[in-house]
């Protein structure tokens, strides 16, 4: 029993085969997009694999300290960012070999001309919080 | 008298009253989930204590047992019921309790049995026997693996469904239900529930219903770990190694347990690999301070272990014992016969190389073993052990 982060890229993920941006799409092949996303959801908590999912608006601003008593420093947001996560999911499953299968599903999830993305994505284990054999 | 709802002794009930409701004829998931209704209802009407004029059988007082089987019971009539009246196949149901088979073998066992089947998965092992036989409930395993109730609900009744087909009385495998607890154990303690004090419990309940040195070298496993709890963990959360720990922390009761319990398991003379662990335990627990830690024992013992699970997790964790006992370079040489992309064995490298006076290179093998660490506390401490050489002199 593990948590992994299934990370999506805006930008910053090696290109995806079927490479067209989102808005090149027609309406009916965003619908398809969104409705296998909420599918995919729906079936993990089904199985009992599923713990959040949010997707991220891409603007985002930096923010800093900036002293005793002084305001937060904010910047951005920086266009040229290489990274920019657009959202994720996290997955409560038995084996990495099952998260990486999660991921290749979710990978599949249909874009132009209703062929899957085959996008990138990007699985991170959690680090555990407990450390009971570890001493 | 304080009306107190005893909420070990419903929880220990559970198993037993689960296993009254199968024998007479209900399946396991609609019993499971009457059962569950049952401990709710107690909870709720349990502290005001029984009513005036109830019968001996139903005072929950008096008999908590008998007071459980009869709600649950009910329960499983209606619900019952309901899906029969839902379906026009009322005549199906009977009404009266049918005697049923004597057990063939204890009704508890059998629970730790099924909620341990082969078929389920690790995770759903793990929640059906929270749940079925700990008397748990389902927002509260939630909680404790930190998942929404929701997907547990779901992992539960995927479990009851996968296990729905499986005979009650069909003897299985101890082993399979030992894994489970070990899990359980090791998952440490989140939210209100603290899953290693009830792995314990339960596997101390599975003890009571069956004679086998395993099931007693687990539980002295886990007597003898859990002894040294509150001197693992420093007041900031971080984690104490046992050659630093304060002993005088160490809970003597429980190590007293668990060494009079592996005493009595070792005597059998069949050796299992969790009696193998609890004698390294032991053998840690009763060294009064570090130095006197009995590590040519140890080594013995990881030679036991690594014969009986040919584990190289085992014999990464000897490789250490090696360098206690016959000095770091031994332990290196232990070291090199291993495959370096096991987990921890940066970790022992480094400690190692520390032991022989190689700090540049502990110092760079303890932030490599930081960075492939699994969870957050040995990670802060392998970053620390790192900072600590890479510092040394300048403060």
């Amino acid at each position: 029993m593990a948590k992994y982060l299934l990370l999506k890229h805006y930008r910053g993920a090696p290109a995806p085969v079927n490479d067209v941006c989102m808005d090149q799409w027609t309406p009916e092949e965003i619908s398809a997009h969104v409705q296998y996303m909420q599918d995919f959801a729906d079936r993990l908590e089904k199985t009992g694999e599923f713990v959040d999912g949010q997707a991220l608006a891409p603007e985002g601003t930096w923010v800093r300290y900036d002293g005793e008593g002084r305001p937060p420093v904010t910047d951005g947001p920086f266009a040229e960012t290489k990274d920019l996560i657009a959202g994720w999911m996290v997955i409560d499953v038995d084996s990495y070999e099952r998260a990486v299968e999660l991921a290749g599903e979710l990978s599949a999830a249909p874009g132009a001309g209703g062929k899957p993305i085959h996008e990138w994505l990007e699985v991170r284990p959690f680090l555990g919080a407990s450390a009971t054999i570890t001493e | 008298m304080t009306p107190e709802v005893d909420e070990n002794l419903l929880r220990s009930l559970t198993p037993s009253v689960l296993g009254i409701l199968v024998r007479r004829g209900a399946d396991f998931a609609a019993a499971e989930d009457a059962v569950q209704d049952a401990l709710v209802e107690a909870v709720r009407v349990w502290p005001s204590g029984p009513s005036p004029g109830s019968s001996g059988r139903e005072d929950p007082i008096r008999d908590p047992k008998g007071w459980l089987v009869t709600v649950a019971w009910r329960r499983f009539l209606d619900a019952t019921r309901a899906d029969a009246a839902r379906r026009r196949r009322e005549d199906l149901v009977d009404e009266e309790p049918a005697p049923g088979p004597a057990p063939a073998v204890d009704d508890t066992l059998q629970l730790y049995f099924l909620c341990a089947h082969p078929s389920l998965t690790p995770s759903s092992a793990v929640a059906l026997t929270l749940r079925a036989v700990g008397g748990l409930t389902t927002r509260q395993i939630a909680q404790a693996y930190l998942v929404p109730e929701t997907t547990m609900a779901q992992r539960i009744s995927r479990a009851k469904r996968t296990v729905s087909g499986v005979r009650f009385d069909q003897p299985g495998d101890v082993a399979t239900v030992l894994r489970v607890l070990y899990l359980v154990f090791n998952e440490g303690y989140s939210g209100d529930i603290d899953l290693a004090a009830e792995a314990i419990r339960l596997t101390r309940q599975l003890a009571a219903a069956i004679d086998h040195p395993e099931v007693a070298g687990l539980l002295a496993l886990m007597l003898l770990h859990h002894a040294r709890r509150a001197a693992r963990t420093a007041p900031d959360g971080s984690l104490v190694p046992l050659a630093d720990q304060d002993r005088g922390r160490w809970d003597t009761g429980s190590i007293a347990e668990g060494v009079g319990i592996l005493r009595a398991a070792l005597a059998r003379d069949r050796l299992g690999e969790f009696q193998a662990q609890a004698a390294i335990g032991a053998l840690h627990a009763d060294a009064p301070i570090p130095e006197e830690t009995d590590w040519v024992q140890i080594v013995e013992w990881y030679d036991e272990l690594a014969r009986l699970t040919d584990s190289p997790v085992v014999r990464l964790n000897r490789a250490v014992a090696v360098g206690e006992a016959d000095g770091p370079r031994a332990g290196l040489a232990a070291l090199a016969s291993l495959d370096d992309s096991l987990p921890r064995y940066a970790a022992v490298a480094a400690y190692l190389h520390e032991r022989d006076g190689d700090l540049t290179t502990a110092a760079r093998l303890y932030a490599e073993a930081a960075l492939k660490a699994t969870n957050l506390a040995e990670r802060d401490h392998l970053t620390r052990q790192a900072a600590r050489l890479n510092t040394r002199g300048r403060s």
